[in-house]
């Protein structure tokens, strides 16, 4: 069981591979989007590195939901989704594997830019660190429960339009705790139980949300 | 759409599902595929109700829909590659048994309609899997696939497989069981109103 789940990670993460322009977008807007804001808000330093957190948080958020919408709909479009709960895994492993694709490549690159847009926003060294660890979970919190939205609005019309607003209210905790960890690292605040408290987000959201998503499944193949 | 429906199927038996567009025919196979729920009636394995393990019941089952559910960018042996694992089928085999060998490193976007209906015979031929569920196998395919098709479907009933397949045209398989699907869905009775759809594989 466990070699067809990593089997269809590696189907996906090479379909990504393939599909390298669709891959680096959600990247790409991400860099973007953060670039914006001192356009938008002046170049006051001060201002800024306030701001900074939650500039990275939102954009990362926003930038993981790009890929979403084609996780399970492109799968559902060509009969494949068929094959994919015919090979013998439960539902929620196909969705749980599907979704560990989409961290592999949308949450993973996008830790890794944030390193850069930190730096722009001139946020201190000594925070990045809990920006990442905070980012970490959160990118797993947020593939998950975007996996389970996109699931949830699999085969609806407009869906694409559905899947934010699903998702976005359901990730607000993370986003607040994710947040909070910088802010309160950049001021000598302990950060440790904001960062504990997005860990404790992720342990329900493990086994919670690819149950959840296996069902979606189902109901869009009836 | 389908009432008083009954079928039973014994080892090696073959059944072919005729009957006018829009009869039910696809919605028949996924029911039996176990993808979709019927809204009545049942579906037994060796006597046991498919409903109770729907991910040992896929195992059982290798299903050949309307799409063939194929990646453009991938190559055929790419597409395929997460169907051995599932089935532990031979590759090398299913490819030569569709006659694909000399196209297994192609994209799939580069195959005809004809060899991509091929490259998901052979995902069939991979599951290895009693249940073969088939709509309409032989869409798109030339007189000589089509009897590589029927060479299949002869190897895998001499196995001791079933074969469930619906068609438009006459398949080259021998001792076949027919099942016609009357036309339209009586409206009146609902969209899914099966009253008894009762499957007996008896698989060895």
């Amino acid at each position: 069981m466990m070699g067809l789940f990593c089997a269809v990670v590696t189907r996906d993460l090479r379909l990504a591979l393939r599909h390298g322009a669709d891959t680096l977008g959600a990247v790409l807007f991400f860099i973007l989007t953060g670039t914006l804001f001192p356009l938008a808000l002046g170049p006051s330093p001060d201002l800024l590195r306030h701001m900074a957190p939650g500039i990275i948080w939102v954009c990362a958020l926003l930038a993981a939901l790009l890929p979403l919408d084609r996780l399970f709909g492109a799968e559902l479009e060509d009969g494949s989704l068929d094959q994919l709960l015919l090979i013998g895994l439960p539902p929620s492993l196909v969705a749980l594997a599907k979704i560990t694709a989409h961290w592999l490549t949308t949450g993973v690159p996008l830790l890794l830019a944030a390193v850069p847009l930190a730096i722009m926003l001139g946020l201190p060294g000594s925070t990045l660190p809990i920006l990442l660890a905070g980012l970490l979970l959160g990118s797993m919190v947020l593939s998950l429960v975007g996996g389970m939205g996109a699931s949830i609005v699999l085969g609806a019309r407009r869906g694409g339009v559905l899947l934010p607003l699903l998702v976005l209210p359901l990730i607000t905790p993370a986003l607040i705790f994710g947040a909070a960890a910088i802010d309160a690292a950049r001021t000598g605040l302990p950060w440790a139980p904001d960062l504990e408290l997005l860990g404790a987000f992720l342990a329900a959201a493990i086994p919670l949300c690819p149950l959840a998503a296996g069902a979606g499944l189902r109901a869009a193949v009836e | 759409m389908l009432d008083d429906v009954s079928l039973k199927l014994e080892s090696g038996g073959a059944l072919l599902l005729t009957g006018p567009n829009g009869a039910g025919k696809s919605t028949l196979l996924r029911v039996l595929a176990g993808l979709r729920h019927p809204d009545g009636g049942s579906l037994l394995w060796e006597g046991e109700p498919i409903s109770q393990d729907r991910t040992a019941h896929a195992s059982r089952v290798a299903y050949l829909g309307h799409q063939d559910a194929l990646k453009p960018s991938l190559t055929v042996r790419e597409n395929l590659a997460l169907f051995t694992r599932a089935g532990g089928g031979d590759m090398q085999a299913a490819l030569k048994a569709v006659d694909l060998l000399h196209l297994s490193a192609l994209p799939a976007r580069l195959l005809s309609a004809g060899q991509k209906r091929r490259t998901a015979l052979a995902r069939v031929l991979l599951a290895q899997a009693p249940l073969w569920l088939l709509d309409e196998p032989s869409l798109g395919l030339d007189a000589a696939a089509v009897d590589l098709l029927g060479q299949a479907i002869a190897t895998h009933r001499a196995q001791g497989g079933l074969v469930i397949a619906t068609t438009h045209v006459p398949l080259p398989l021998d001792n076949v069981s027919h099942l016609a699907l009357p036309g339209m869905p009586d409206q009146s009775r609902g969209w899914w109103g099966a009253d008894e759809t009762d499957l007996t594989g008896d698989a060895a």
